[in-house]
């Protein structure tokens, strides 16, 4: 069996990931390993971001991180941890500028400024990018770029992390399965950074990459680490919905809404936000939570659009304009049989960001010793409500102080093979196959279907109720599901362990949006339509004999 | 039901390559990639592929050969009626079925 060891273990190799590495490496550490269940830098959210990167840069005007700050706490509807809310938004100028350093590309003004524009919830233009729609694959390409140039960084890419190692509490390293030999690999980590990114894979329908499972939570939790806000999922309320569209993600309308305006309309052509307490005559500003709240609304009332979304118009918009403001977009648009000027497309809520996650400290450690994490597998900064372009932000600025803080960490424990033993032990069992009944993918597919309808958008008590029992019975059912006895890329074998990870997430979403009875960002109970002022604090989830269990933080 | 045909190679590289087809629903506007994950929910979930961002177009891994071009799956739409021929990457090694070693070498563990 293959053992490795390093100072800094890295999971996860989104934006958090990679900067971490970056910054494990310039921080001391002189062995940093950093791991993908996918391509090293290709899966994971950041390479899929189309839009914009908040920062207060103030290029385009008076800004400043404290004002920054101010937006990200509203979007949060109260609950934000404001320490950590503070770091985004502090260091995140520094970030933003050493990216530019490494020659990410930011998209600039003639004066050579940073253009920055107004996304939705910011007071002033704070959001920069690179065209066309090229932010997220700009900036894993340039995070790709430095840690190809770091000796101290090893990468290996298809190794799937199934446990944590844990000695006398504390975290000390973690067994994988490598997807190519189907044989387990242990690791050992002085220190080990979550950078998995968010849950948002276990939802029908999602923005997410094919690893954004909730892995890093499913494996924080079974170490004993906290999580937070796991209640609080972010729909982005735009989502592509038809005409079919490929090659393009399906969030990618919002950059043009900034640009154009476009409007929203319901089945029949009205305009409906005013409704919903949001005026959108002058700019685009509805906030996420709301826009999402209405959309869904509109089409539970029988107003929705062919598929049961709404329609997004630009027909308004001068052919000249769009044609600006889309580039080359427009033929990739027109290749899917989509004419902005001739027609409106149809849009609908989609699962695109995880507010909640790890519970970390201002040194982005989790309440385990040896165990940190880093960008969206961190919970508490955005509250119940992400901020538009705080995702990227976020990413960088926390995989940075990840890095660093891991690197100086001294462990807690010393690694022992026998504390690896039973995740090996299981590995290997399960790869010598299993004659059973159902599939992890059919789970998996039911699974996204009853998140979707009964924890998604609009909750209530009987429909989470309904899907508690349903995961409980899911997960009873793990152990007698059929495994191919294949050793080389055993995709069975991979599902079984994504629906394992995936029913801890998806499990802790349900238990923590049963308890908070009352509406609020990103969480709605149609049973408890208002907002609970004695309710404005945070639930954390810890892992229990009987599963996932919730509490009132003090 | 309108439905399209994919004939797709099996086996790991060591087992000379065979092919296995599939009918699969068809819906305007699908994808390869849209109707392999279907018979990996539907018909046969050991069929193993390589992908990642599903819709976007961005992490390229879902590259394979498609009636012998080089083609990524999640932006080739399916043809009603049609059969077409799925191989994994030529030139690389063959993992199993449509996975070929696409990883740099020095991102392998062994």
């Amino acid at each position: 069996m293959i053992h490795l060891e390093t100072d800094v273990l890295i999971i996860g190799t989104g934006g958090a990931g990679m900067y971490a590495a970056i910054s494990a490496a310039r921080c001391g550490a002189e062995r940093v390993l950093l791991l993908d269940k996918s391509l090293v830098g290709r899966g994971g959210a950041t390479i899929m971001a189309q839009m914009t990167v908040a920062a207060a840069l103030a290029e385009e005007s008076d800004d400043d991180w404290r004002l920054h700050l101010d937006d990200t706490l509203a979007a949060g509807r109260g609950l934000c941890n404001e320490a950590l809310a503070a770091i985004l938004c502090e260091e995140a100028p520094a970030r933003i500028r050493e990216m530019g350093e490494w020659q990410v590309g930011w998209a600039r003004r003639d004066s050579g400024r940073i253009a920055q524009v107004t996304a939705p919830g910011h007071s002033r233009p704070r959001c920069c990018y690179v065209d066309f729609l090229n932010t997220g694959p700009a900036v894993a390409a340039t995070l790709r770029r430095q840690i190809s140039r770091i000796d101290a960084i090893r990468r290996v890419s298809n190794l799937t992390v199934t446990d944590l190692v844990a000695v006398d509490g504390a975290v000390v390293g973690a067994v994988a399965l490598d997807a190519a030999s189907g044989e387990p690999v242990t690791i050992a980590a002085r220190a080990t950074i979550i950078a998995t990114g968010g849950l948002t894979r276990i939802y029908r329908r999602n923005s997410a990459s094919a690893n954004m499972g909730g892995d890093g939570y499913a494996l924080a939790l079974r170490a004993g680490a906290q999580l937070v806000d796991m209640e609080f999922v972010q729909f982005f309320p735009i989502g592509h919905l038809a005409p079919r569209l490929v090659g393009m993600d399906p969030i990618m309308w919002d950059p043009f809404r900034y640009k154009l305006g476009g409007r929203l309309l319901d089945g029949v052509g009205r305009e409906f936000l005013a409704r919903y307490g949001s005026d959108e005559t002058d700019a685009y500003t509805t906030p996420r939570d709301i826009a999402t709240h209405a959309i869904v609304s509109e089409v539970a009332a029988g107003r929705g659009s062919p598929h049961g979304g709404v329609f997004l118009s630009f027909e308004h918009v001068p052919v000249v304009d769009l044609e600006a403001a889309f580039g080359p977009v427009i033929e990739r648009l027109a290749k899917n049989g989509i004419d902005l000027a001739e027609a409106p497309v149809e849009v609908s809520p989609i699962a695109h960001y995880h507010m909640g996650g790890i519970a970390v400290d201002e040194h982005m450690a989790s309440t385990v010793p040896g165990l940190f994490a880093a960008g969206e597998a961190v919970g508490g900064a955005n509250g119940a409500n992400r901020l538009s372009g705080n995702a990227i932000s976020e990413a960088l600025v926390f995989g940075e102080r990840a890095g660093k803080f891991a690197a100086a960490a001294k462990p807690a424990s010393d690694w022992r093979d026998g504390a690896a033993e039973e995740a090996v032990d299981r590995i290997r069992a399960l790869a010598d196959g299993h004659k059973g009944d159902g599939s992890a993918a059919v789970l998996l597919e039911e699974m996204r279907a009853l998140m979707g309808d009964a924890v998604g958008p609009l909750r209530d008590a009987a429909g989470l109720t309904r899907a508690l029992a349903r995961l409980a019975g899911m997960r009873d059912a793990l152990p007698s599901l059929a495994i191919n006895p294949d050793r080389a890329c055993n995709a069975s074998l991979a599902d079984w362990f994504e629906l394992r990870a995936s029913l801890v997430a998806a499990e802790a979403v349900t238990r923590a949006a049963l308890a908070r009875r009352e509406s609020r960002g990103a969480h709605q109970r149609t049973d408890f339509p208002d907002s609970d002022p004695g309710l404005a604090r945070r639930q954390l989830v810890t892992m229990e004999a009987a599963g996932a269990a919730v509490r009132w933080a003090s | 039901m309108k439905t399209a045909r994919l004939k797709i190679c099996r086996g790991t590289g060591d087992e000379p390559p065979s092919y296995e087809e599939f009918a699969v629903p068809f819906e305007d506007g699908a994808t390869v990639l849209d109707a392999l994950i279907w018979i990996r929910g539907h018909r046969d979930p050991s069929l193993a592929i390589r992908y990642s961002c599903i819709n976007a177009n961005v992490c390229k891994e879902c590259t394979i050969a498609i009636d012998g071009r080089v083609l990524y799956a999640c932006t080739t739409r399916l043809v009603e009626g049609a059969v077409m021929t799925l191989d994994p990457l030529p030139g690389k090694t063959r993992l199993r079925d449509l996975v070929a070693e696409t990883r740099s070498p020095r991102e392998r563990i062994v």
